[in-house]
C-alpha cells in the first residue's frame, strides 16, 4: 500500500514537470507545407457515384464508406442510381460527362455498356475510378475483387470437399456479361482444368435471383442427388441455391461457396446457420477505404485524369464456419452509416 | 364431313404433350415423380401469378403492376418482422396494404376510365417505388427469426406433395371457384365479353371491375409470400425482372385471349405446365441461358403463329380490341 502510495507520488510530481516545462520545450510548431493545397485540392469538388442499383449492401456499403471518407474535407457527394437498368446507367453516365465532376465512381452492369462512355469522361477531365465490376477500358484506377482468384480459391475447396465423394458439382452464374459472373467462370475454369477427375454437370447462369437460383438447384439435385459441391456466383442469389439445398436434406451433404460483400446479415450469419460452408468476402468497408484513398491521392496530385492508370485488389477474406463468428470477419451495414 | 378447329388452348396443350413425350423418352431422369414435383415447385409462384392475371384479362383488362403487388407487401412482413413487430401485425399491416393498392387501382379503371395498361404501370411503379423508397432497407429482405415456422407455406411437403405445388392448387381451387360458381365471376365474364351490353343489362360494372384488381393484388400478394418462404428472404427487385412477361405468357398461351370474357383456371394451369415443362427439360439438358431464351421464343411463337393460322381472325374478332 504504501509503495503504491509512494509510486503514485513520484508519477504525479513527474507529470507536474512535463506540464510545467513542455511548453517552453516546444517553443513553436512547424507549418505542414501540404495540408493546405490537400484540402483545398478536395474542398468544393463532387465525386459522382453510379451503382448498378442502391438498396443492396455492396452498393449501400460503398456509398457509406466514401461519404464518411470525404465528406469531412468538403467534398460533395451525388449520386445516380441505375437501378438494374443498364439504359439508364448509361444515360447517367453521359449527363454526368456534361456535368464534369471531378471524380465518378462507376460500378459497371458489364464489360461493354459504359467502357467508350468512361474513356470520354477522362478525356474530357474526370477522374473514373471502377469498383468490383470493372469494363474493358481501364481507368485511373479499379478497386475490387480479383473475380478470377475468387472462381479459383472457391473450385478449389469444392474440388477438396468432393475428395472420396461423387465429384460432381454444379455451377451457379450470375449475369452472363457481368464482370464478375464472367471472370469468376475462368477462375473455375483454371481450376477444373487441373482436375479433370472432376464432372461439371451443370452450369447456368441464375442472373443474380435467388428465385431462379434456386428452381436451377432443385432440377439439379433432383437429377443428382449425389452431387458433393456447388460454385455459386452471388451470396445474394445463392440464399435461393442453399434453400433448394435445405429443402432437399442435404445440408452438409452438398459443398456450397459462395462470394460477396461481406454483411453480417447476408455472409456471417448464413454461414452460421449451415446455408453456406464458405463465403469468399471482398470486405466492402476496405474497398471503400481503398477508394477513398485513391480520390484523396488523385484529386492532391493534380495528375491528368487518363495519364496513370492503376488497380487496387482487395485482400479476400474466406468466411467458414470456423472465423463466422468473430467480429473482424464481417461488417454490419447499420454501424458504416452511422 | 366434321370440320376440325383447333383452339389455342388445344394447340398449346398437344405442343406441352409433345414436349413432354420426347423428354420423357430421350431425357434421363425427366420422367420421375420427383422431377415432376420438382418442376410443378418450380412454376407454382407463376401459375398463381397466372390466376391472379386470368381475373384481369378475363374482365378484358391487364395489370401489370401484380409483381409489386407480389413484392413489396409480402417484402414489409420480412422488414416489419426483423424490426421486431410480431408476425401477426405484420401480415395484417401487408394485407391493408394490398387491399388499399387493389382499391387504388380499381378506382382509376372503374371511375377515373384510365386504360388499364397505363394505370398498373404508373401504380405499379409507384408502389415499387415507395417500397424501395420508405419501407425496405436492402433491396433483398432477410428472413429474420421471428418469421420461424411461416417458411412452411413455401418449404417442405404435405402429404409427400411441396407446398408451393399445394399452395398453387389450393389457389387454382379458390379462383375457379370465384368464377364458376359466384355471381361475381359471372359479372366478370360478361362485363369482359361486352362492357356496355353488361352495363345496359345492370351489372354494377363499376365496383365489379374494382373488386377484380383488388382480388387480383391479394393474389400477389399471396404468391409473394409463398416465394419469400421459399427462397427465404424476398428478392423485392424481382419487380425490375421480365417475370411479368412470362404471367402473361402463361395466360395468353393457356388461351386466355386478352379480348376477354374467354377462358378459366384450366387455361392457367395448361399455360403454367409448357413453361414449367421447356425450363425442366432445359435445365437437365443444361442448355445455356441465350439458348434457353431462344428456345422459349420459337416455341411461343410456334404456339401464337399455329393459332392465328388455324384460326384467322374476321372483321369481327379484330375490332374486339386486343391491346
Amino acid at each position: 500500500m504504501t509503495t503504491f502510495g509512494n509510486t503514485t507520488r513520484v508519477t504525479l510530481a513527474a507529470l507536474t514537470l512535463v506540464a510545467l516545462t513542455g511548453p517552453a520545450l516546444a517553443q513553436q510548431g512547424l507549418d505542414e507545407p501540404f495540408q493546405k493545397p490537400f484540402k483545398e485540392a478536395l474542398a468544393g469538388k463532387t465525386v459522382a457515384y453510379v451503382p448498378v442499383a442502391m438498396n443492396f449492401d455492396l452498393t449501400e456499403g460503398w456509398y457509406a464508406g466514401l461519404k464518411k471518407e470525404l465528406e469531412p474535407f468538403g467534398v460533395k457527394f451525388v449520386i445516380r442510381d441505375a437501378n438494374w437498368n443498364t439504359n439508364a446507367g448509361a444515360q447517367a453516365v453521359t449527363s454526368l460527362i456534361s456535368e464534369k465532376p471531378a471524380v465518378m465512381v462507376v460500378h459497371n452492369p458489364d464489360v461493354q455498356t459504359y467502357a467508350k462512355l468512361l474513356q470520354r469522361a477522362e478525356n474530357e477531365g474526370i477522374y473514373v475510378i471502377q469498383i468490383n465490376m470493372g469494363s474493358a477500358y481501364r481507368s485511373s484506377a479499379f478497386v475490387g475483387a480479383n473475380w478470377v482468384e475468387i472462381g479459383e480459391r472457391q473450385t478449389e475447396a469444392v474440388v477438396k470437399a468432393c475428395e472420396g465423394k461423387s465429384n460432381k458439382i454444379a455451377i451457379i452464374q450470375g449475369a452472363l456479361s457481368a464482370a464478375a459472373s464472367a471472370y469468376t467462370l475462368k477462375g473455375v475454369e483454371n481450376v477444373l482444368a487441373k482436375h479433370p477427375e472432376i464432372k461439371v454437370v451443370s452450369s447456368q447462369a441464375a442472373d443474380w435471383d435467388a428465385a431462379k437460383a434456386k428452381a436451377i438447384t432443385q432440377t439439379v439435385l433432383k437429377q443428382n442427388p449425389d452431387l458433393c459441391g456447388i460454385v455459386g456466383f452471388w451470396d445474394g442469389m445463392d440464399i435461393g441455391t442453399a434453400a433448394a439445398v435445405k429443402e432437399a436434406g442435404l445440408t452438409g451433404k452438398v459443398f456450397l461457396t459462395t462470394s460477396g460483400g461481406g454483411e453480417r446479415k447476408g455472409a456471417c450469419e448464413l454461414v452460421k446457420s449451415g446455408a453456406f460452408d464458405l463465403n469468399m468476402s471482398y470486405d466492402v468497408p476496405t474497398q471503400a477505404a481503398q477508394m477513398a484513398g485513391t480520390i484523396k491521392w488523385l484529386l492532391s496530385s493534380g495528375v491528368k485524369p487518363g495519364s496513370v492508370k492503376g488497380s487496387e485488389y482487395t485482400t479476400l477474406i474466406p468466411i467458414t464456419k470456423e472465423n463466422a463468428d468473430s467480429q473482424t470477419a464481417c461488417w454490419n451495414l447499420s454501424d458504416l452509416k452511422k | 364431313m366434321k370440320h376440325f378447329r383447333f383452339n389455342q388452348q388445344e394447340i398449346v396443350f398437344a405442343v406441352f404433350a409433345l414436349l413432354f413425350l420426347v423428354f420423357s423418352i430421350f431425357l434421363n431422369g425427366f420422367l420421375t415423380a420427383d422431377n415432376m414435383l420438382t418442376l410443378l415447385q418450380n412454376v407454382a409462384v407463376l401459375g398463381i401469378l397466372g390466376l391472379a392475371m386470368a381475373i384481369v384479362v378475363i374482365g378484358r383488362g391487364i395489370d401489370i403492376s401484380l409483381i409489386a403487388a407480389l413484392a413489396v407487401p409480402p417484402g414489409l412482413v420480412l422488414q416489419m418482422v426483423q424490426n421486431g413487430h410480431s408476425l401477426p401485425l405484420s401480415l395484417l399491416t401487408a394485407v391493408l396494404l394490398t387491399i388499399a393498392f387493389g382499391l387504388v387501382n380499381g378506382w382509376l379503371i372503374a371511375y377515373a376510365e384510365v386504360p388499364s395498361l397505363f394505370a398498373t404501370l404508373a401504380t405499379g411503379l409507384l408502389l415499387a417505388g415507395l417500397g424501395q423508397a420508405a419501407l425496405f432497407q436492402l433491396d433483398v429482405v432477410q428472413w429474420s427469426p421471428g418469421m420461424n415456422g411461416f417458411e412452411r407455406l413455401g418449404q417442405g411437403t404435405i402429404l409427400g406433395i411441396p407446398t408451393s405445388i399445394v399452395m398453387f392448387a389450393i389457389a387454382c381451387i379458390v379462383v375457379a371457384f370465384l368464377l364458376r360458381q359466384t355471381r361475381w365471376g359471372a359479372y366478370i365474364y360478361a362485363i369482359g365479353d361486352n362492357p356496355y351490353a353488361a352495363r345496359v343489362t345492370g351489372i354494377p360494372s363499376r365496383p365489379i371491375i374494382v373488386l377484380q384488381y383488388v382480388v387480383a393484388a391479394l393474389i400477389g400478394c399471396f404468391a409473394g409470400l409463398v416465394m419469400a418462404a421459399s427462397v427465404n428472404s424476398m428478392p423485392t427487385r424481382v419487380f425490375n425482372s421480365t417475370l411479368i412477361y412470362d404471367v402473361i405468357l402463361v395466360v395468353v398461351l393457356g388461351g386466355i385471349g386478352l379480348s376477354g370474357g374467354r377462358g378459366g383456371v384450366l387455361n392457367v394451369i395448361i399455360g403454367t405446365l409448357l413453361i414449367g415443362t421447356m425450363l425442366n427439360g432445359m435445365t437437365i439438358m443444361d442448355i445455356s441461358y441465350a439458348g434457353q431464351n431462344l428456345i422459349k421464343g420459337v416455341v411461343l411463337l410456334l404456339a401464337v403463329l399455329t393459332d392465328s393460322f388455324l384460326n384467322p381472325r374476321n372483321e369481327e374478332t379484330a375490332q374486339q380490341g386486343d391491346i
